[in-house]
């Protein structure tokens, strides 16, 4: 069957087995050498795309213990985080750390150790995760944690599934007294201002800013802020722990490759900008994480080629100079596009050697995969390397090796790790073998 | 839902008789999310524990787990009577596809498919059918496949089973409409699960598992008599068995 990431680029023909119960999970281990765990495909680009064929993670989707006195909750890797937060959320749990769409799995969530909002304050979410069991390439489980296993745990933690296949995890949760974020909006005029607004929102627990990659002059950087917190019972007496209402459309068609132009991305900025008016406001937990999941398929916007996601980190060294940087080349290219996103991130997790974060800046925003994309991102990839930054896995499609090694110090204790784990490789990707892991 | 209809439901029973099948576990999450208390069935029960465990924590439900061979059919009586009270629904999803060509081959695996997605199924129903009529209530409902509607040489060992067990729930229905029990039979074409993985499906053919508990229970619920799970099926279905019989033999199918 045809296998492609959320951005659809690239795409593979692979046999494909699933995850129904361990017996099935052995089964495909011999069967398919190269494999690779994969969730719900929301990664962008090519880590659960595998070499010789894909394990779906998705019927094992079961919560397997609640701890509603100490907060957590064990679950197996293919629960989508979106059926977690329909049970959590009524009984006033949440998960300490999301990212922006809640369509992933919670093995994936490792996998790719996600981070939020909130690393400034709270780390990726690997951090919170109390243990885990694998199977391993030889077909045995093995159960790691911090404390147990430690390197294997740190591996596997950010590690894209070349370890070994998630099973179940045991997740810490954050309790909350209502299901309502009280968001604040700030603007951000030009691109000091808006690193200086996320400084200055350390202490909040959320904190974002959208960015204009078109706009020039005075209004270069110009952003806006989104700052949120768990609404307290007091401040929301009506949302109590109510599950918003699913309401979602989808977008029905691949869009022609004309749809995206410069004017109609300039126009949606320009008309995004005006919106954001500043003040504060009550809205549901789907608005102020997973706004995008409102609309369905929503990557089918960049027609059939499909798209790249570019995310990069800088380290806080790097400052304003080099955002400025990043930011000025994609200003100039006339190609920056609608999704672009800014944060601050808090220090990394220092023994996970390919977890993204580390203590700096991070930018994201898309492309379509054509080739004037291809070598923009090359000039970027320089900016970031000459600033000592990095790319994320979960996004990329298609850096070279040479980057990650400049990017990632610990690649070779991940390797090492990797290697004692499964010595015949089992587990493989295409972005493992594009990077050289 | 509302608080009420909950309520309502809270009171129910649903059992699930082949529970590790994908649309028995979306069935029993279906009829779970409204409220209603679950009897998983299975030959091997300690593979379901996990599922019910699930259930219990999604939906604060009651969850109980009945071990059951269905083709040790002198079971089903026992299994029935011990349990602490009989079900408002009664699902069968249990059945077996099985490969023609060994079944065409080998006696023994065509007897399997028979027995498996017929006579098991069947009897077990017809003994829940004459403890529901006593009680003068209750919803019966058989996941035949489209497959019984027409005999096709690629899996007609298969198909005359599920045609038997679709005549059989159409009679059932008809015995048992005055007495306050009704009977649904769903044919839900290619479904995506484990029966189905590897073959090269159409797209807008299949269903996925979830898909079709929601059509169960909807059809259920508005006592329906019979369903194909997508509209598609119908036309055809109704095309397939229209083609005369002399020009069907000869097709590719």
């Amino acid at each position: 069957m045809k296998i492609a990431g959320w951005g659809r680029f690239p795409v593979a023909e692979l046999p494909c087995r699933a995850l129904r119960d361990l017996e099935a999970g052995r089964a495909a281990l011999q069967a398919l050498p190269g494999l690779i765990a994969r969730g719900n495909g929301r990664s962008y680009g090519d880590a659960a795309i595998g070499a010789g064929g894909v394990l779906s993670t998705l019927p094992a989707d079961r919560i397997l213990a609640f701890d509603a006195d100490n907060g957590s909750v064990t679950c197996e890797a293919g629960l989508l985080l979106a059926d977690l937060l329909d049970v959590l959320v009524p009984r006033g749990w949440f998960v300490p750390v999301t990212p922006g769409t809640k369509f992933v799995t919670l093995g994936g969530m490792m996998a790719a150790d996600v981070h939020g909002k909130n690393h400034h304050g709270a780390g990726s979410f690997g951090d919170h995760v109390l243990q885990m069991t694998l199977l391993m390439a030889d077909g045995s489980l093995r159960r790691c944690s911090p404390a147990e296993e430690g390197a294997l745990f740190a591996a596997t933690r950010g590690g894209m599934g070349l370890t070994g296949v998630i099973l179940d995890l045991t997740l810490r949760l954050i309790p909350i007294e209502t299901s309502a974020i009280r968001q604040e909006t700030r603007r951000a005029p030009d691109l000091g201002a808006a690193l200086a607004a996320l400084e200055e929102t350390r202490g909040a627990t959320y904190a974002v800013a959208w960015i204009d990659c078109q706009a020039r002059g005075r209004n270069f950087g110009r952003s806006l802020i989104y700052v949120g917190e768990h609404a307290t019972r007091a401040e929301a007496p009506h949302a109590a722990l109510a599950v918003p209402q699913r309401r979602s459309r989808r977008i029905p068609l691949d869009f022609p490759a004309v749809a995206l132009n410069r004017w109609s991305i300039a126009a949606f900025n320009e008309l995004y900008w005006r919106s954001g008016r500043p003040g504060t406001t009550l809205v549901d937990y789907d608005s102020y994480f997973y706004p995008l999941d409102a609309v369905l398929e929503w990557n089918r916007i960049y027609g059939r080629r499909g798209f790249v996601q570019y995310q990069c980190v800088l380290p806080y060294a790097a400052g304003e100079g080099g955002m400025a940087a990043l930011l000025r080349r994609i200003v100039q290219s006339r190609r920056g596009s609608f999704l672009a996103v800014l944060k601050l991130f808090g220090p990394g997790a220092a023994k996970a050697p390919l977890s993204f974060p580390m203590e700096g800046w991070t930018l994201a925003l898309d492309f379509p995969a054509d080739a004037d994309s291809f070598n923009l991102l090359l000039a970027l990839d320089a900016i970031v390397t000459d600033h000592g930054g990095r790319l994320y896995l979960a996004k990329d499609a298609r850096m070279g090796a040479g980057m990650l090694r400049a990017g990632y110090p610990q690649l070779d204790a991940f390797r090492a790790t990797r290697a004692a784990a499964d010595p015949g490789r089992k587990f493989r990707s295409l972005l493992s073998q594009r990077l050289d892991l | 839902m509302s608080d009420t209809k909950r309520a309502a439901m809270a009171t129910q029973t649903a059992m699930i008789v082949g529970a590790t099948s994908d649309i028995g576990r979306a069935l029993a999450r279906a009829y779970a999310a409204e409220g209603q208390s679950i009897v998983l069935c299975a030959r091997r029960p300690e593979t379901v524990e996990r599922d019910a465990e699930d259930l219990r924590l999604r939906h604060g439900t009651t969850v109980s787990v009945v071990g059951l061979d269905l083709l040790d059919t002198p079971a089903h009586a026992r299994v029935l009577d011990a349990l602490p009270v009989l079900p408002d629904t009664v699902v069968m999803v249990a059945g077996l596809l099985g490969e023609q060509p060994r079944a065409a081959a080998e006696i023994v695996h065509a007897a399997e498919i028979m027995r498996s997605n017929y006579e098991a199924p069947a009897l077990f129903l017809g003994e829940v059918a004459n403890r529901m009529e006593r009680r003068g209530s209750g919803t019966i409902i058989g996941i035949s496949s489209v497959a019984g509607d027409r005999g096709r040489a690629t899996n007609y060992v298969y198909g005359s089973a599920k045609a038997g067990f679709t005549a059989f729930l159409s009679g059932l229905r008809n015995r048992l409409a005055r007495q306050g029990v009704h009977v649904l039979t769903v044919k839900p074409g290619f479904v995506a699960t484990r029966m189905t993985e590897g073959m090269d499906l159409p797209k807008a053919l299949t269903a996925q598992p979830e898909e079709v508990a929601a059509a169960v229970v909807k059809a259920a619920a508005r006592q329906r008599d019979a369903i194909y799970v997508r509209r598609v099926w119908w036309p055809i279905m109704t095309v397939i068995r229209l083609i005369p019989e002399q020009i069907f033999k000869r097709m590719k199918l």
